[in-house]
């Protein structure tokens, strides 16, 4: 029997509440699926399985928060008998309705009328809405929709004003989604123990990118526009490529030793609107092409942006990118997220005067500036790293 | 087309890429970037969005005249008066 636990999804997390379980005792599960939805402090996360099985037991209902490390539910190796003492909830596996183990949420036929915590209604909500709910401590299932079938802001308005006026909420205000105050908490706690255990150093270079934003251009031009690539692609790329072949910045420090990675698995730090940071990781960005980085960034930053991240993305990676963008500033002196051992800081990409060839020049240029963990390497790592990202970045069509 | 209808095709489309931003006041002179804190992967969505919903091809070089709301429907306004 396998225990399924609230995972760790980062240093700060110490505990996370359970939304939803997408399966049911019974179900078949297998590595990777996505099989429950956990609240964090990184708004609302998809917890996946990492193990081939059946579901056997679900230890957790939804709208309990409990301590990472928690089981939440057992599951059965192949092969391996049922658990006999089943719990009342669990007892309504075997309903005559199964849904198909391709659905993406099965809602089970004869649980508990849902606790008044959950607000994933079948209306639809507006995100606006949600948040007016989320503040106002409303439960949006027991919202009426508009005529539109939509649950509004004025609906929620319209609750919040025929709400009884109660001395002290009965339950805390639930919310679905990213709660910045605690996202901030979370930031605040992940860099001051990077601040407090870790020795950084930083060592920057400025690369000119002309040739890179050249041959983009150029490819652009001919890509259709849905088929397009950014910046960030080859320069996620380049990183992986130049990370794989220095060691000594991808990995994690466990236990006070280092453990290098065999894959280049690239944090990617994406700023929320409004305030708050969150890098999931895109996987082995080494060995993918430029389109499948890009494909990669498309689909991550959005669902990071909806608070809708998965598990491995916030524990997989080895490294992170910080990419200040286009129209920022010159340079950024980051600090590493624990327990990766360095992260890579990228200015925006400018106009400067430059000499190319003996020749004053105006060009493009990126300050990237590489911040190390001195208990691993020294800044001689970083600058081996920085000559390697340049050279890779003059031949952006090898990428 | 009216540039009424216009520029609700501009904002559907831009907030169903930002979907968190929907119902907030627009800014018509305003750039996307500033009003709406968006980066470049946004942005990019938004130009697939708009070429999906209008079915024009939208060239890279084109992008500076969709920055803001009022540019973005100025942009297909013409466009759309050299298709006809």
């Amino acid at each position: 029997m396998i225990q399924f636990r609230m995972p760790s999804l980062g240093a700060d997390m110490d505990a996370g509440t359970l939304v939803e379980w997408y399966r049911k005792p019974g179900d078949q599960v297998s590595h990777g699926d996505i099989i429950a939805l956990v609240e964090t402090q990184k708004g609302a996360i998809e917890i996946e399985v990492f193990n081939d099985g059946t579901l056997d037991r679900i230890e957790v209902e939804p709208g309990h928060k409990v301590p990472v490390g928690t089981v939440l539910a057992t599951i059965r190796e192949p092969g391996e008998a049922a658990s006999t003492a089943l719990e009342p909830a669990a007892a309504a596996a075997p309903a005559p309705e199964v849904a198909p183990p391709t659905a993406p949420r099965p809602r089970p036929t004869a649980a508990p009328p849902p606790p008044a915590e959950r607000v994933e209604g079948r209306a639809k909500v507006t995100p606006v809405a949600r948040r007016r709910a989320a503040e106002a401590g409303i439960d949006l299932a027991a919202v009426a929709a508009g005529p539109d079938g939509v649950v509004g802001l004025a609906e929620v308005e319209a609750a919040r004003r025929a709400a009884p006026e109660t001395g002290a909420p009965a339950a805390a205000p639930r919310r679905i989604g990213i709660d910045l105050g605690e996202m901030r908490k979370a930031i605040a706690a992940a860099m001051s123990r990077s601040h407090r255990d870790i020795p950084h150093y930083w060592v920057s270079q400025t690369i000119d990118v002309t040739p890179l934003f050249d041959w983009l251009e150029a490819e652009n031009a001919r890509r259709p526009v849905a088929s397009r690539l950014l910046y960030a692609a080859p320069l996620a790329k380049a990183m992986a490529l130049a990370l794989k072949e220095t060691p000594q910045l991808n990995g994690h420090f466990v236990d006070d030793a280092f453990v290098p990675a065999g894959a280049v698995h690239l944090g990617v730090a994406t700023a929320l609107r409004g305030g708050g940071l969150v890098a999931p990781a895109l996987h082995e960005v080494d060995t993918l092409s430029l389109d499948a980085v890009m494909a990669g960034l498309g689909d991550m930053i959005p669902r990071a942006r909806s608070g809708r991240l998965r598990s491995s993305e916030l524990t997989d990676a080895t490294a992170t990118l910080s990419n200040l963008g286009e129209g920022t500033s010159d340079a950024i002196m980051p600090l590493i997220y624990p327990p990766q051992v360095a992260i890579i800081g990228c200015g925006a990409a400018a106009l400067r005067p430059w000499v190319a060839d003996g020749v004053l020049a105006v060009r493009r240029v990126i300050t990237v500036t590489v911040a190390g963990d001195h208990r691993v390497s020294d800044g001689r790592s970083a600058s081996r790293f920085l000559t390697r990202l340049d050279a890779l970045l003059q031949a952006p069509e090898a990428l | 087309m009216t540039d009424a209808d216009l520029m609700d095709t501009v904002m559907t489309t831009f907030f169903s890429v930002a979907p968190d931003l929907e119902g907030e006041p627009v800014e018509p002179e305003e750039t996307f970037r500033k009003q709406f804190e968006i980066d470049s992967m946004d942005f990019l969505n938004f130009i697939i969005g708009l070429s999906k919903t209008t079915g024009l091809e939208i060239p890279e070089k084109d992008y500076p005249s969709l920055q803001t709301p009022n540019g973005a429907v100025a942009y297909l306004r013409a466009r759309w008066d050299k298709a006809v």
